[in-house]
């Protein structure tokens, strides 16, 4: 698709293994935010965030005309602060289910940036091409300084969410319980926002925009197979999303012009495939076998049921 | 005498946790039964379990001495007023008609006898005036006369309903529970998930006391003893017969 | 018939199938199904290019439409075992739509699909693919395919009227009246993922999103009756359709990004200005609403 895969040949470049750090970062941090979102019920949100932020991508490119990460990171979370926005507008002031107004923020602002997209393809021309990459990822082609920015926003994600790691489980388990502890939920809830959609627009140039809410969705799933406690499920998140990060990137350096996104998707897939199989909590493998112990028992239940139930 | 309904063995979970466990119990016609229990006895889920609507880990439903698909146009169902989306493109008369779909049947449009039908219902739970009113527009009581008109249109020999009652206003209450003691004396079967323990007695001729399994059933004079509710309801029932004499 | 009248045409064809539909999908609570199968229906597509090497025609609508249900089914699936559904829609379709696109990109690619052009359509081309009919004559074949699936659509929503309604309002209801719940759920996504695929090749997923939630919310605004909602949702489809379409030649950019734009503002004016559900009116009146 451009000159980027060509610097990632090398495996072993430096820039790879920068490459692959940072990858291994974000995922970390988006595996974590996706656990978050989960338990906000909030998973697809993520999805109308990120095809939200394709209108910011664009305008940010279209003030410099050249492709500069951080200007494009700032349109970025300033359009997909805008839908998430429109979203709640639209959902708490008129009849509107948050369902059909996600989907209308993701594809009317999907719309507007595919127009924009072909309009400063057309003024810019040839330079456009780096923007392509944005709707499926391409890892490889950023270049040193991107890793720096994308790493340093990914470990602030981290440590927001480490510090207050307390707070973030009663905020997300019960908030009106939290805020008769006097933790703000205003305060909490745009918190909250700010960093997924700082997790959401950083991984976008890696993964791309239609599939980067994968990499906060499925890693949080797969990772609720395998336990029962909050911190856990963060962990194992953390480490999948870090997991599938890295082991698609390394994929799509194989094939010339392969894109990121969808390998790391596939990858992320995986290994949810392996939890849903082998998961210790609800996971097929485990569930059988306690189907068959439950109706072992439900038999013998059946023949002194009588006795156990009145006494 | 033929019961309108029998439950044998019934068990039931719900995700893990079984809240059915070996439901027994006989219903005749013509009687008003209250199923009464504390929250989780499974109230709601017994209902859902006889009309097929969850499933079931064992026993079985017997309605009118015959399955429960060969008799579904007899039996009527009043669900809870929050299980639908109360701002749905639609009117109360429309509603109300809706119990009239099985009837009409497949590739049928209704017709001007459906909607008189349904007109009917309506004005009998006094509700003729709000007919074309969109239904999130009708007031909590309202909505639960429109689900009891759509009842009535169904025409069914046994009824169940699960908490017609709560949140409704007193005129709603007199009036639902008015529709349902003619019912019963036209012989009709009707069963209600009913929470308000003062008013068993005034009410129900029948109850089930019902706490994950059929702790008595009977008529009310009988089983609504102090003692059986206690067991229904372990330590958790502050008793307000005390407090209301 | 001109070239920008075929293309108004085959919009609006669009417009109409996708906001009858849509005004189920809204009532139902689906809006972000219709999301994920519009982009899962693209491995429908591929493997159905995969085996028979041929693009378009019957194979592509049956790859669709096993593709849509293969995704409805999973996502029921995992939700019965404790996923959250939105968890699940998002976990299905991303893996799907992710091995389409791995496929596209390793194994077709450069053939006749590009991800691209599934992505945003190319409505562009679709007047100059002809085929010629008995009694009409030569006309594009989109057009005819997009006019089968609107006839479709109509027979499907107007024969099962108040099926449909009462499955959308009131399931439990609708079941113990003996109509067969579930069963109307899956024949709703094979009429999601025929109307998506059908659309697909003229206007790409996105604005298959777009045509299938946006008008049909914002006809949710005018209106508390389903049959009028049903003509406000469809009109709307068109009109944004018309209206992208004259966006995109004045500004020379994306046709169906333009399109997928406008059912936006169409959306906006009447979340905005609604007499009966709008801001404004309830600014105006605010004690009104219940």
């Amino acid at each position: 698709m451009d000159g980027g895969e060509i610097r990632m040949t090398n495996l072993l470049s430096h820039n790879a293994q920068w490459v692959l750090l940072s990858m291994l970062i974000l995922g970390m941090a988006a595996g974590i935010m996706g656990c978050f979102a989960y338990w906000k019920r909030q998973s697809l949100m993520s999805d109308a965030l990120s095809h939200a932020a394709l209108p910011g991508v664009v305008i940010g490119f279209a003030i410099l005309g050249v492709k500069n990460l951080p200007v494009m990171i700032a349109g970025a979370a300033a359009s997909a602060l805008l839908g998430a926005l429109l979203i709640q507008w639209i959902r708490s002031s008129s009849r509107v289910k948050e369902d059909a107004a996600m989907g209308i923020v993701l594809s009317v602002f999907f719309g507007l940036g595919i127009m924009l997209l072909t309009f400063v393809g057309r003024m810019a021309g040839a330079s456009q091409s780096g923007l392509d990459s944005f709707i499926f990822g391409q890892a490889a082609s950023m270049v040193r300084k991107d890793v720096f920015t994308m790493t340093g926003l990914a470990l602030l994600v981290l440590f927001v969410a480490i510090i207050a790691f307390k707070e973030w489980k009663l905020f997300l388990f019960d908030p009106h319980f939290a805020k008769g502890l006097g933790l703000s939920s205003r305060w909490m809830n745009s918190v909250y926002l700010a960093i997924l959609v700082l997790v959401i627009v950083i991984g976008i140039q890696a993964v791309g925009v239609i599939l980067m809410a994968a990499l906060l969705i499925i890693p949080a799933v797969s990772a609720r197979y395998w336990t029962n406690s909050f911190k856990w499920m963060v962990v194992l998140s953390a480490l999948f999303g870090g997991g599938a990060g890295m082991a698609g990137t390394l994929i799509s350096t194989f094939g010339k012009g392969w894109p990121t996104g969808p390998f790391i998707v596939i990858a992320a897939s995986s290994l949810f495939m392996v939890s849903l199989a082998f998961g210790l909590r609800k996971g097929l493998l485990l569930m059988f076998l306690q189907q068959r112990a439950q109706k072992k028992q439900l038999g013998q239940q059946l023949s002194n049921q009588s006795v156990l139930e009145r006494g | 005498m033929l019961p309108a309904l029998s439950v044998n063995g019934l068990s039931a979970s719900y995700q893990k946790n079984k809240v059915l466990d070996d439901v027994n119990f006989d219903v005749n016609p013509g009687t008003l039964t209250s199923i009464v229990g504390p929250n989780g006895a499974g109230k709601s889920t017994l209902l859902k379990v006889m009309l097929d609507l969850h499933p079931k880990l064992s026993g079985s439903v017997s309605y009118f001495d015959s399955t429960y698909y060969k008799v579904k146009s007899r039996v009527g169902y009043v669900p809870q007023r929050g299980s639908v989306d109360w701002d749905f493109p639609t009117n109360a008369l429309d509603v109300v008609m809706m119990g009239l779909y099985g009837q009409i049947g497949w590739l049928r449009w209704p017709k001007r006898i459906h909607r008189e039908k349904a007109m009917n219902a309506l004005d009998k739970m006094g509700m003729a005036d709000y007919a074309g009113r969109q239904i999130s527009q009708l007031s909590g009581g309202q909505q639960q006369r429109v689900f009891l008109a759509r009842a009535l249109v169904q025409d069914a020999d046994l009824y169940f309903l699960d908490e017609p009652l709560a949140g409704v206003d007193a005129a709603t209450e007199r009036a639902i529970m008015d529709t349902l003691k003619t019912l019963k004396s036209n012989g009709r079967t009707v069963m209600v998930v009913h929470h308000d323990l003062q008013t068993v007695e005034d009410y129900f001729d029948h109850v089930l006391l019902l706490n994950r399994t059929v702790v008595a059933n009977g008529s009310t004079n009988e089983i609504f003893t102090k003692e059986n509710i206690f067991r229904t309801y372990g330590g958790s029932l502050r008793w307000m017969g005390e407090k209301s004499g | 018939m001109s070239y920008t009248g075929w293309i108004l045409l085959t919009a609006s064809l669009v417009g109409l199938s996708c906001g009858f539909i849509g005004v189920l999908l809204i009532l139902r609570r689906m809006a972000m199904m219709a999301d994920a199968i519009s982009h899962t229906v693209l491995i429908g597509i591929v493997v159905a290019f995969l085996v028979t090497r041929e693009l378009g025609g019957v194979h592509m609508l049956i790859g669709a439409i096993a593709a849509g249900l293969l995704t409805a089914v999973l996502v029921q699936w995992f939700h019965s075992r404790g996923v959250q559904q939105e968890a699940s829609i998002g976990v299905v379709f991303t893996t799907l739509f992710a091995v389409g696109v791995v496929l596209i990109a390793t194994e077709v690619g450069n053939v006749h699909l590009d991800v691209k052009h599934t992505l945003m359509g190319e409505i562009t081309f679709i007047p100059w693919e002809k085929i010629e009919l008995p009694w009409v004559g030569a006309i594009p074949e989109a057009v005819f395919i997009l006019f089968l699936v609107l006839l479709v659509v109509l027979v499907t929503i107007l024969a099962f009227y108040k099926e449909w309604k009462i499955t959308s309002f009131d399931p439990a209801l609708a079941a113990s009246l003996g109509i067969p719940v579930l069963l109307m759920h899956y024949v709703f996504m094979s009429l999601v993922s025929v109307t998506t695929v059908a659309a697909f090749d003229a206007v790409g997923a996105i604005m298959v999103v777009a045509m299938l939630i946006t008008p049909a919310a914002a006809a949710y605004l005018w209106t508390d009756r389903l049959s009028i909602m049903l003509l406000l949702s469809g009109s709307f489809g068109v009109l944004s359709a018309i209206m992208g379409y004259y966006i995109a030649a004045w500004l020379d950019t994306s046709i169906s990004g333009s399109m997928a734009f406008s059912t936006g503002i169409v959306f906006m004016i009447s979340f905005l200005c609604s007499p009966k559900h709008g801001i404004l009116a309830k600014s105006i009146r605010p004690s009104m609403s219940a």
